[in-house]
């Protein structure tokens, strides 16, 4: 469903501000990998899910989605095959309009836009039905600003709205981490019931590691650009937290190694 | 006094075309656009040379009018969205540019329509109704129609991915839409509003001048927030689309009222662009001076508590 072959990204290139941030990613997702990512802070996660994205170009690799060749499409282009949704509830939905204005604007996604109503009237009543599974209240509310949302509430409508018209794959930034822990629970449990009643590939991003060892088929851990760790099925049922602090630590002492010899 | 009013009312209604652009790129996309004080000129411009040098037919006239202002719009797009020039930079130097191209397109400063049709003559011989009469139903008639075009637009796909761009680009985008040609688009629909409204008030004031738009981005945000101050007074708040619309180009003859009733106390007309810009500076300093008291009061009692 999804190859990235070494991808490599530097910021400000050529610049005092020069960052490498991707040292050359591989990975393979096959239809219906759950995909649970973690790393430090400065790792390249969100790097590599924005490359995917087409949030920028790539400086080198290349990325393969459902088969095509993606790498030189603009971000719209590829909307068409990504469900995405991000850390910050804000970026997700526009808060100035209707709820049900933004899961249509949602349901159009990678499709061709004409001069057809905005929104029908069957397209209402499955949108009332499907925030009705939300279990949040919003079914009763499909004419409200979703500025008037809480976090909590905006991150769930933004997961509804990525899985409309099931997306090749769904990119999750750590979108719990701006919640509640409730909230945060909330939502994970939803995330999880849309991605396994959709079936949907998916690459998740989270700082949690329990969440990243329950959720998902596999897991991949990053450090420095570079993914360092790689494990999946029964392997990965069976993991614990101090195996990946573990796996961390050992990431972080290469890293202190290298440092030494640098200044030796 | 009274005849002053009509004529305030029917002017009013006129800008109000204009003031519906100025809405699109301010309120719907967020960036004030400048390019609307050259637009508008150009609108004028167009539409009299076209009825005087090239003698055509008045609503043909318009035509261009509301052709040459899109032209206008989408050029100050392209600058913002290709070349990806800060949207107010791009307006201005469209604005700057308009001045020569207007100059240009006329030939000299100004041009008088005193001997050609316009789209009110006719109207104005076959009743003998008063020229600023006749150019206050014909305002109104165009504020209706414009009105139900744009929200027939807004509602459907493509004006609802452009209300989006204005409120989160980045959704936008993610959902598969070109925001830079949501921008041009909502550009170039703005200044056809606004280059037409330029050929209506070349019409109905019979000439066309070089500087008959400076200043028309403050009357536009000026004719909005009076709109919308209005509208927060009505019981409903005004919150649907249509009704913030009409609110709109209610604020505009308010403002041209104001403008009369100042004129008439003797104030010079020349000040009237300093009393848009303190209309306009007012409008948005309230809600932001009351926010920050409101604040402190609210501070004060938890303190005390
Ligand atoms: N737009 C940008 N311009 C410059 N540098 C950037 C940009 N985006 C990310 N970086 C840098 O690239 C590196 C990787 O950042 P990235 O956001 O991918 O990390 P992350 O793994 O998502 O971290 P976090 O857990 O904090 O979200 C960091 O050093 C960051 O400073
Ligand atoms: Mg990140």
């Amino acid at each position: 469903m999804l190859t990235l072959k070494g991808i490599k990204k530097t910021f400000n290139k050529g610049t005092v501000t020069e960052k490498p941030a991707l040292l050359g990613v591989d990975l393979h997702l096959d239809r219906g990998d759950f995909v649970t990512v973690i790393g430090g802070n400065g790792a390249g996660k969100s790097t590599m899910l924005n490359s995917i994205a087409g949030v920028f170009p790539v400086d080198a690799g290349t990325i393969t989605l459902d088969g095509t060749d993606v790498t030189r499409l603009s971000e719209p282009q590829r909307a068409r095959y990504l469900g995405r949704v991000f850390q910050d509830p804000m970026r997700g939905t526009a808060a100035d309009m209707q709820i049900e204005e933004n899961l249509a604007l949602a349901a159009r996604r990678g499709k061709r836009r004409g001069l057809r109503v905005c929104i029908t009237r069957e397209e209402r009543e499955e949108y009332r039905e499907k925030l009705a599974i939300l279990g949040l209240g919003l079914e009763t509310r499909l004419a409200d600003k979703v500025g008037l949302l809480s976090g909590g509430q905006r991150q769930a409508l933004t997961l509804l709205m990525a899985s409309l018209n099931s997306p090749d794959l769904l990119l999750l930034d750590e979108h719990t981490a701006a919640l509640d822990p409730k909230t945060a629970a909330k939502v994970l449990e939803l995330t999880q019931k849309i991605v396994t009643e959709n079936g949907l590939t998916t690459l998740m991003v989270t700082h949690n590691m329990h969440d990243a060892i329950r959720l998902g088929n596999r897991l991949i851990m990053m450090s420095d650009g570079k993914i360092i760790y790689e494990v999946s099925g029964e392997e990965k049922a069976k993991l614990h937290r101090a195996d990946l602090m573990a796996k961390f630590e050992e990431a972080a002492g290469a890293e202190l190694a290298s440092d030494r010899m640098l200044l030796g | 006094m009274l005849l002053a009013l009509q004529g305030a009312v029917s002017q009013g209604i006129l800008w109000g075309v204009m003031v519906l652009g100025v809405y699109i790129t301010f309120r719907l996309l967020n960036i004030p656009d400048m390019t609307v004080d050259g637009s508008f000129a150009l609108g004028g411009c167009v539409c009299a040379v076209a009825c005087v040098n090239l003698g055509l037919n008045p609503w043909i006239a318009l035509l261009f009018a509301m052709i040459a202002g899109a032209a206008a719009g989408c050029v100050t797009g392209i600058l913002h969205t290709v070349f990806e020039i800060p949207a107010i930079l791009a307006g201005i130097l469209s604005m700057i540019s308009l001045w020569s191209i207007n100059l240009r397109i006329m030939g000299k400063s100004n041009t008088p329509l005193l001997q050609v049709d316009t789209i009110f003559s006719g109207i104005v011989k076959a009743t003998g109704l008063p020229q600023s009469l006749v150019s206050l139903l014909f305002g109104l008639v165009f504020a209706v129609v414009i009105v139900a075009v744009l929200y027939w637009f807004f509602g459907t796909e493509i004006g609802s991915a452009l209300r989006a761009t204005g409120n989160n680009e980045d959704m936008v985008r993610a959902l598969g839409v070109d925001t830079r040609q949501t921008k041009v688009l909502a550009l170039t629909i703005a200044n056809a509003l606004v280059g037409l409204a330029g050929g209506l008030v070349c019409q109905s004031q019979k000439y066309a001048d070089i500087g008959m738009g400076t200043g028309a981005i403050t009357i536009g945000l000026a004719a909005i927030v009076i709109g919308e101050v209005l509208g927060r007074l009505t019981p409903g708040k005004l919150t649907a689309f249509a009704p913030r619309l009409i609110a709109v180009v209610v604020g505009s003859v308010v403002y041209f009222i104001i403008r009369a009733i100042v004129l008439q106390l003797g104030m010079n007309a020349n000040d009237m662009k300093l009393l848009s810009a303190i209309i306009v500076v007012a409008a948005l300093s309230v809600p932001v001076v009351s926010e920050r008291l409101g604040a402190r009061r609210a501070y004060q009692k938890g303190g005390a508590a």
